[in-house]
């Protein structure tokens, strides 16, 4: 009597145990999908381009409604509104002198990365491989590569315009608890040369950090719209972080592409 | 023995359901809240504090003939009389003025649910209430009010707002207008601690295409007041049942952009092309760049002190 009871009780806490396995692999495994983005099989990294949340590819057109006169024609001298410029800043720019850099060969100093997405410009973007996408711009022929990954620049470090950048796809969660999610694209650039943020000669120093944001918004007409946000910082020649964002229409083809050399008069 | 081992993993398994739970339960969206100073750096003439855009400046917008007509009838003054004073005030504020933003959420107590997420006033500028609730826009045959009436959803993570039965406002702090049929689109994008808005006004009356505008705010820990007084009528001088206004072809300012600028009037005077990259290759042998920065009427020139340090 008392073993069948004892046999009854093993037999229930099979049962029970069993359940309660199951449903425990179930959750654990529900929640593993969950954090495995990223991740390929074999839990091999997923590539940059296998984890995108959006397609960035294709052909886009500034839109400039903002800040007209300041971005879609070279500004005058002194015209230093909407640029949080310093003291130093504003010695150096008044300093600017058109002919000297074209005489010296620097015409693409206000086509450095910092200031390049606020011009007007259009965009040819591609993934140049599985982890770096390639930003190109028409205005000044200039291309930035954007490195997704373990990647990191090769020493001895070169400066250029475009410096180098360091993108990874960001969540707007961090480590709240909610559900893992990458929505846009943070870049980091360093290894600048010094340029202008704007055509007028307002300048950025080799320190200065480059921090953007990118987003991509799909209208329900099927258009998009990518927000490029850029954060400058320069503690010599600006009295704070220099925020702006800039509008890029996607394009249906590349019929508006129109590649021009840097000018630093136009 | 197998009663402690099997209730373990019993407990084991509610914690993990219960914990998913939670998740699940989780607010949508990220946390907007907090106070968000303005950095009118994007925009730094159509936003900037005190008289905004010089009268003409209609760079960039996608006018269509009526929408340019009625801008050049326009006379400042107007915004001085009893009647407008408050016109500028409406929705399309959040994307033109020069303000921070102080942004909360409403919830429903048992639940936490969102209920609307609110945007305090500032200034004249009625407080925006965002409804987060499902809650349908009003018939087409409601009145229009001042506030409009706005509409929320996360998308991924992105809070993004739809605003309905507006009263013919200002979509450029100049006169540009927007009529009462206008709906606005604007995405509220949190990267850290920058918050970027991106507002796209539709217009059947006055616009030929949507209307993009952004602006970015950073956090603040220094409080933006929420609260608001309506904006009241005052006498600035204007006459009552006097309208200022400037008859077709007679606006004084027309060119005035072109003068002081060197930019060519068909720049000056906006529609979908002026936005676009090619535009410049029209202008390119008219363009007559200023030998030097022309203040009008205070500094617009700007320079060191000229924007106000975050907290």
């Amino acid at each position: 009597m008392k073993s069948n009871r004892m046999a009854a009780s093993r037999r229930r806490a099979v049962i029970v145990t069993a359940a309660g396995l199951a449903i425990a692999l179930v959750t654990m495994q529900d929640g593993a999908r969950g954090q495995g983005r990223g991740q390929g099989p074999g839990n091999q990294p997923r590539s940059a381009k296998a984890a995108a949340p959006f397609d960035a590819t294709g052909y886009w057109s500034s839109l400039v409604t903002q800040n007209w006169r300041l971005r879609m024609v070279p500004p005058a001298r002194g015209d230093y509104i909407g640029i949080p410029i310093s003291v130093a800043g504003k010695r150096e720019a008044d300093a600017w002198d058109q002919a000297r850099d074209e005489a010296s060969g620097n015409q693409c100093k206000a086509y450095g990365a910092p200031g390049l997405m606020n011009l007007p410009t259009h965009l040819r973007i591609a993934w140049q491989d599985d982890n770096t996408l390639r930003v190109e711009t028409d205005y000044g022929t200039q291309t930035r590569l954007l490195h997704f990954g373990a990647w990191a620049p090769t020493e001895p470090r070169k400066r250029g315009w475009q410096g180098s950048s360091v993108a990874l796809w960001a969540s707007r969660r961090g480590g709240r608890g909610g559900p893992p999610s990458a929505r846009y694209l943070r870049i980091t650039t360093t290894d600048l040369l010094s340029g202008y943020l704007r055509k007028n000669g307002v300048p950025y120093g080799e320190n200065a950090s480059l921090l953007e944001y990118v987003d991509l918004f799909r209208e329900p007409d099927g258009s998009a719209l990518i927000v490029w946000t850029a954060v400058v910082e320069d503690a010599v020649n600006l009295e704070m972080p220099y925020i702006i964002s800039s509008q890029f229409k996607k394009q249906p083809d590349g019929s508006a592409w129109d590649p021009t050399p840097c000018s630093a008069g136009w | 023995m197998w009663r402690v081992i099997s209730t373990t993993i019993a407990i084991v398994a509610v914690t993990g359901v219960f914990a998913r739970s939670q998740i699940l339960l989780d607010p949508e969206g990220v946390d907007l809240s907090g106070s968000w100073a303005a950095r009118n750096f994007t925009d730094a003439i159509g936003n900037m504090p005190g008289g905004g855009p010089r009268p003409v400046d209609y760079m960039g917008i996608p006018l269509n003939d009526i929408g340019r007509a009625w801008s050049l009838i326009h006379n400042e003054s107007q915004v001085s009389m009893p009647e407008r004073i408050c016109d500028y005030y409406a929705p399309t504020y959040i994307a033109i003025g020069p303000m921070g933003l102080r942004m909360w959420p409403e919830s429903e107590m048992l639940t936490g649910s969102t209920t609307a997420w609110m945007i305090g006033g500032w200034a004249d500028f009625v407080p925006i209430a965002i409804w987060m609730d499902g809650r349908p826009h009003p018939s087409k045959y409601a009145a229009h009010e001042k506030s409009g009436f706005t509409t929320g959803t996360w998308e991924d993570d992105v809070l993004v707002t739809y605003t309905t039965h507006m009263e013919a406002s200002a979509i450029r702090r100049n006169g540009v207008p927007n009529s009462d049929q206008a709906t606005m689109t604007v995405r509220f994008s949190r990267h850290d601690n920058i918050l970027t808005i991106t507002a796209r006004i539709d217009d059947p009356i006055y616009l030929t295409e949507p209307y993009y505008l952004t602006r970015s705010f950073a956090l603040t820990r220094a409080p933006i007041n929420p609260a608001t007084h309506p904006c009241t009528l005052a006498n600035e001088g204007v006459d009552a049942e006097r309208v200022p206004h400037y008859y077709p072809g007679q606006n004084p300012f027309v060119d005035e952009l072109t003068k002081l600028y060197g930019i060519p009037r068909e720049a000056v005077l906006g529609g979908a092309e002026t936005a676009l990259p090619e535009f410049r290759k029209k202008i390119k042998d008219k363009y007559v760049r200023p030998s030097k920065c022309v203040s009008v009427p205070v500094s617009t020139c700007g320079g060191p002190g000229t924007y106000p340090p975050i907290n």
